[in-house]
């Protein structure tokens, strides 16, 4: 047998071999259990009362202007986190309320139409009831911008024929069937 | 003979291994860890029809996509299915402020890095990546996540891109009559994507 044909071996050996390293290596992800703190755990919560860099005072007031793009972004906001209970429209029937939890009031009540923007922010954030608090998931300008699509929501149900602008009013009804 | 002999086991190696890296066992396609609650996203969403983002909140923010702390499901739970057994981790995690460990299904290796954000804010759909997510009763993975699967869409995005509005969907489909790859060129100048020599270039992903 000719020696040298065992070097044909070694490659095949050398497919044996693994670099675990590189695809593991010596830091945290974000998931990761580490032995660093108490707790194990990589990804560090957030100590209370943390203030976030270039954050602004709490407004008192919506500080958003309100148009086009806010209530676009304040209804899909409105859309994934309180339609599950408050229902699109937000008369308080979405799926979840539906499966059996406790049907939230419906935002079109006066007593809400009346309630001011604060109140509507201090439910976002600290919750209400059964209600928890979202703070967590919408941070301040989501907050605002769903707060505006609220307003806009509770507008529609009680809007009158004068708040349309006149040319986008439908035809007015001449009793006449059309041609 | 020897020299015959010694070919067919490279040859013979060489074939098993192709298997081997091709199989489910080693992409990982399939896989379904046992987690600690049987958590349903067929449930969740495909029934329920919750967004991705009510849980998964930090997907359009950051490179991570964050699975939900106890605290979500009990923004549901503490008035649904409260004395459910199968919920009883996710009560005590909460009450003794013990995070649950859910385990990964996809993991890639950390000499790759990736973004969330970027592709989910650029038209990206969760499903290119994870597949019907509303169909599983348990959390599974279906792509093979290895560098082939990322590059056959960085070479060609066009055909996989969506309008901003459906990218959390699922099943969603361009209507009829709509050709794919000419509504997928005019998603891509209107997300700026980069050229495809800036998305396949090795930097992007390994640094
Ligand atoms: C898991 C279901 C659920 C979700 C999601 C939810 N809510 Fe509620 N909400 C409720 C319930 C239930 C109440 C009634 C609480 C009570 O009175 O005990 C309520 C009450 C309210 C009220 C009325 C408070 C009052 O003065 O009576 C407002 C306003 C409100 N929610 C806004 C929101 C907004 C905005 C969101 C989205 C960020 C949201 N909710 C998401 C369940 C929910
Ligand atoms: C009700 C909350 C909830 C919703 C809504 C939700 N998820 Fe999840 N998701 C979870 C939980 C909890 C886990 C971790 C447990 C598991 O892997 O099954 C998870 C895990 C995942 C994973 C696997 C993560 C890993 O470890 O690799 C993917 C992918 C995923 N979700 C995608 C989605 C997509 C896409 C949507 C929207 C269509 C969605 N999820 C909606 C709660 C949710
Ligand atoms: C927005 C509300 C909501 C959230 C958030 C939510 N769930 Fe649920 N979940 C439900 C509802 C409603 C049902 C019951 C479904 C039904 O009645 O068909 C349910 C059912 C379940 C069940 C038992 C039914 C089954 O076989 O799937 C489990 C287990 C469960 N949820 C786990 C979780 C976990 C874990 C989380 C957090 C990651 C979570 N849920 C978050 C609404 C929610
Ligand atoms: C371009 C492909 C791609 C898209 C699009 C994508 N993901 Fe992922 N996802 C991945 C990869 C790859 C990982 C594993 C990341 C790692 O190991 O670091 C992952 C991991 C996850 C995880 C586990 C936690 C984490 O962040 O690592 C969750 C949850 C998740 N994805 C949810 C989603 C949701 C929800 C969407 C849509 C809004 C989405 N993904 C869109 C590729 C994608
Ligand atoms: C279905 C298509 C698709 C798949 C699959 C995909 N990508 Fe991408 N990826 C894109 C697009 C499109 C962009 C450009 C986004 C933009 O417009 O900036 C991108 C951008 C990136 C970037 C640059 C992000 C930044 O910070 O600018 C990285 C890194 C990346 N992808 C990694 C990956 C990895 C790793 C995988 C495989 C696990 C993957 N991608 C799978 C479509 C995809
Ligand atoms: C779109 C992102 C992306 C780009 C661009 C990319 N890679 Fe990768 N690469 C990956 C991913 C994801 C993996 C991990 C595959 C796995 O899970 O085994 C990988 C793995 C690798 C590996 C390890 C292979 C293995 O099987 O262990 C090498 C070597 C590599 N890449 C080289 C390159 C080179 C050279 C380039 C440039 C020509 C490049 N990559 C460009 C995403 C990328």
């Amino acid at each position: 047998m000719k020696y040298w044909s065992w070097w044909l071996l070694v490659p095949a050996l050398l497919c044996g071999c693994e670099q675990p390293d590189m695809a593991d290596q010596p830091r945290l992800e974000t998931y990761e259990t580490g032995a660093a703190f108490n707790d194990g755990l990589a990804a560090r919560p957030v100590p209370e009362g943390t203030v976030a860099r270039d954050q602004r005072p709490a407004a008192t007031e919506n500080p958003l202007p309100i148009n086009a793009e806010t209530l676009a972004h304040g209804r899909e906001q409105f859309d994934v986190f309180c339609a599950p209970c408050h229902g699109r429209n937000g008369r308080g029937q979405g799926v979840i309320v539906q499966r059996g939890f406790p049907a939230p009031p419906s935002l079109h009540r006066p007593r809400l139409r009346r309630a001011g923007d604060r109140h509507f922010y201090q439910v976002i954030r600290d919750g209400h009831g059964a209600m928890y608090a979202y703070a967590s998931r919408v941070p301040e300008d989501q907050r605002w911008a769903i707060i505006a699509y609220i307003r806009s929501l509770q507008l529609s149900r009680n809007a009158r024929l004068e708040d349309v602008p006149r040319d986008h009013r439908p035809l007015p009804d001449t009793g006449e069937d059309p041609p | 003979m020897a020299l015959i002999l010694a070919f067919a086991l490279v040859v013979v190696m060489v074939a098993l291994g192709a298997y081997y890296f091709q199989s489910p066992y080693y992409s990982g396609v399939d896989r379904t860890p046992a987690q600690p609650v049987p958590f349903s996203h067929k449930h969740h969403v495909g029934e329920l029809g919750l967004d991705c983002r009510y849980c998964h909140t930090s997907v359009e923010q950051s490179s991570f996509a964050g699975v939900p702390e106890s605290e979500i499901c009990m923004t549901c739970h503490s008035q649904l299915w409260t004395n459910a057994d199968m919920l009883a981790p996710v009560r005590d995690s909460l009450r003794d402020d013990k995070p649950l460990r859910w385990r990964r299904v996809h993991d890639l290796p950390d000499y790759v890095r990736f973004d969330h954000s970027a592709h989910v804010n650029n038209g990206v759909p969760c499903e290119a990546c994870h597949g019907r997510v509303d169909r599983m009763p348990l959390t599974t993975q279906k792509k093979t996540l290895f560098m082939q699967f990322c590059l056959d869409c960085h070479r060609n995005p066009a055909p996989r891109l969506r309008p901003p509005d459906a990218v959390f969907e699922m099943g969603w489909e361009a209507r009829r009559g709509v050709d794919r790859q000419q509504l997928g060129e005019r998603l891509m100048a209107r997300y700026h994507t980069p050229s495809t020599e800036r998305l396949t270039d090795c930097s992007l992903c390994h640094q």
